[in-house]
């Protein structure tokens, strides 16, 4: 259900009250019906489970219960330290997403009436940003394993 | 009322999908990999062809034992492959196969937003799988997942925001309504980019490092069993109805095709994204797998300049036209 307050802000903001309104309503409509076949799926997952526990046998022995590695039992921890090796990767990903993020809302006008050429040497700046974060962390040695 | 019914409907029909389309597809595949190899592939389950056979593989699934190792996170273990299936069955609902109002789950009005969003949300069940077993092998795998999610996720953005551009709009069925012709040669770039993007997120070969078997078991699913890992295996071929119905919509203009967009467009749509996940099994038989540094090159090196190319692109021609 849409909460009636986020409704009432919605319906301020809006460039008149009753469409702001509709609006709204729209939206959380929407977005409702997502959360409901969310549920819908949480309730399969939890039937598929709950079945499965009446259906399968459960005889635990201790080997079975070990982790398996290649047939060999397992030495030392299973929480073992591993050097992330592409954690600059993940520097990269999350100031490239987010900057793309952007892109959406802007996709939507930038050709709209009245915009036009301006818009497009923005792009280009944009892309350009991109391009030399590329190729400076391709310059770095980023971009190649050892 | 007759709106609670017409939702309840909506609901059913998509659920219905997503239980019936990924089986489907992997049946086919079963088919299809077997000829390309020169075998049969099933033929005894349910008689024709071994049409059953997934009937048959879900009903041995359901009563196997359910194995949590001893030194595994419990919760996180068995949650896992709840988190990896369920993101696709709420993008279903997004994606539209038809023109009219009927012929979708639910319009979102920032459609490819939401479905980008909410296919991202997957990778996190292959991570938690691999991090909860407690096995040097899943845990490998869960990193290879997320290094390949970081990796890809870029480029997909970027050629589906070529798109959003091209269209002006970001919701599902406005930019199918905004497809013409002529898009297919102008957005090809970005739909090559999509594909192969979708392809690497969905771990399908040749972009399945993180379950190796010859190198790591299976990756983060090597210490699931019995029905959890069924899920897994359903939440990867969901993952290709998901995909191909995208790169469908977004790209291959959905429910436009040579005789117009009336009556049976939905056909259209179905058709595109069958031969899409046709695409997906041939490439499986036809590539070997990459190295893990040969699959971040690709990305970084070639998808996200060539994604970067194709906005440009797009973004000239559109103000030159309009």
């Amino acid at each position: 259900m849409p909460d009636p307050t986020a409704v009432a802000v919605m319906a301020e903001t809006g460039s008149a009250g009753t469409a702001g309104n509709v609006i709204a309503a729209g939206y959380f409509h929407s977005y409702s019906v997502v959360g409901l076949l969310a549920a819908v799926g949480v309730l399969f997952v939890a039937v598929a489970f709950g079945a499965g526990r009446l259906l399968r046998p459960v005889v635990p022995t201790p080997e079975k219960l070990l982790t398996y590695e290649c047939g060999v039992d397992p030495v030392g921890e299973g929480w073992a330290h591993t050097q992330v090796r592409y954690y600059v990767y993940a520097f990269l990903y999350v100031i490239f997403a987010v900057d793309s993020i952007f892109l959406f809302p802007w996709a939507t006008v930038f050709a709209a009436p009245g915009y036009g050429a301006a818009t497009l040497v923005e792009m280009f700046i944009f892309l350009g940003f991109l391009a030399v974060g590329l190729l400076y962390a391709y310059k770095k040695g980023v971009l190649t394993w050892t | 009322m007759n709106g609670a019914l017409d939702v309840g409907l909506r609901l059913l029909v998509v659920f219905v999908v997503f239980l019936t389309f990924p089986l489907i597809v992997g049946q086919t595949e079963h088919k299809v990999m077997a000829h390309m190899q020169g075998r049969l592939g099933p033929m005894y389950a349910g008689g024709f062809h071994g049409w059953a056979q997934l009937v048959a593989d879900g009903v041995k699934f359901a009563q196997k034992e359910d194995v949590v190792p001893a030194g595994a996170d419990r919760r996180i273990f068995q949650l896992a492959p709840a988190v990896a299936l369920l993101p696709y069955l709420l993008v279903l609902l997004a994606i539209p196969i038809g023109p009219s109002e009927g012929a979708v789950g639910q319009v979102v009005d920032a459609g490819i937003f939401f479905v980008l969003a909410v296919m991202g949300v997957g990778v996190l069940g292959s991570l938690m799988a691999g991090w909860a077993s407690a096995n040097k092998f899943s845990l490998l795998g869960g990193l290879r997942t997320a290094a390949q999610l970081l990796a890809y996720e870029l480029p997909m953005l970027l050629a589906a925001a070529s798109v959003a551009m091209a269209a002006g709009t970001v919701s599902l069925p406005g930019i199918v309504d905004a497809f013409r012709w002529w898009w297919l040669p102008w957005q090809i770039i970005g739909a090559l980019v999509f594909f192969i993007a979708g392809l690497a997120e969905l771990q399908r070969p040749p972009f399945d490092m993180p379950v190796a078997d010859s190198e790591i078991i299976f990756g983060a699913y090597t210490e699931y069993t019995g029905l959890r890992f069924a899920l897994f295996l359903l939440a990867e071929y969901a993952g290709i109805v998901v995909l191909c119905g995208l790169t469908t919509v977004l790209f291959l203009g959905g429910w436009h095709g040579p005789w117009g967009a009336d009556g049976l467009g939905w056909l259209w749509t179905l058709l595109k994204t069958a031969i899409l996940a046709f695409v997906v099994i041939w490439l499986r038989v036809t590539y070997p797998r990459l190295r893990e540094d040969q699959l971040q090159k690709l990305s970084w090196t070639l998808l996200v300049p060539l994604s970067l190319a194709q906005i440009a692109l797009t973004g000239i021609v559109k103000v030159v036209i309009s």
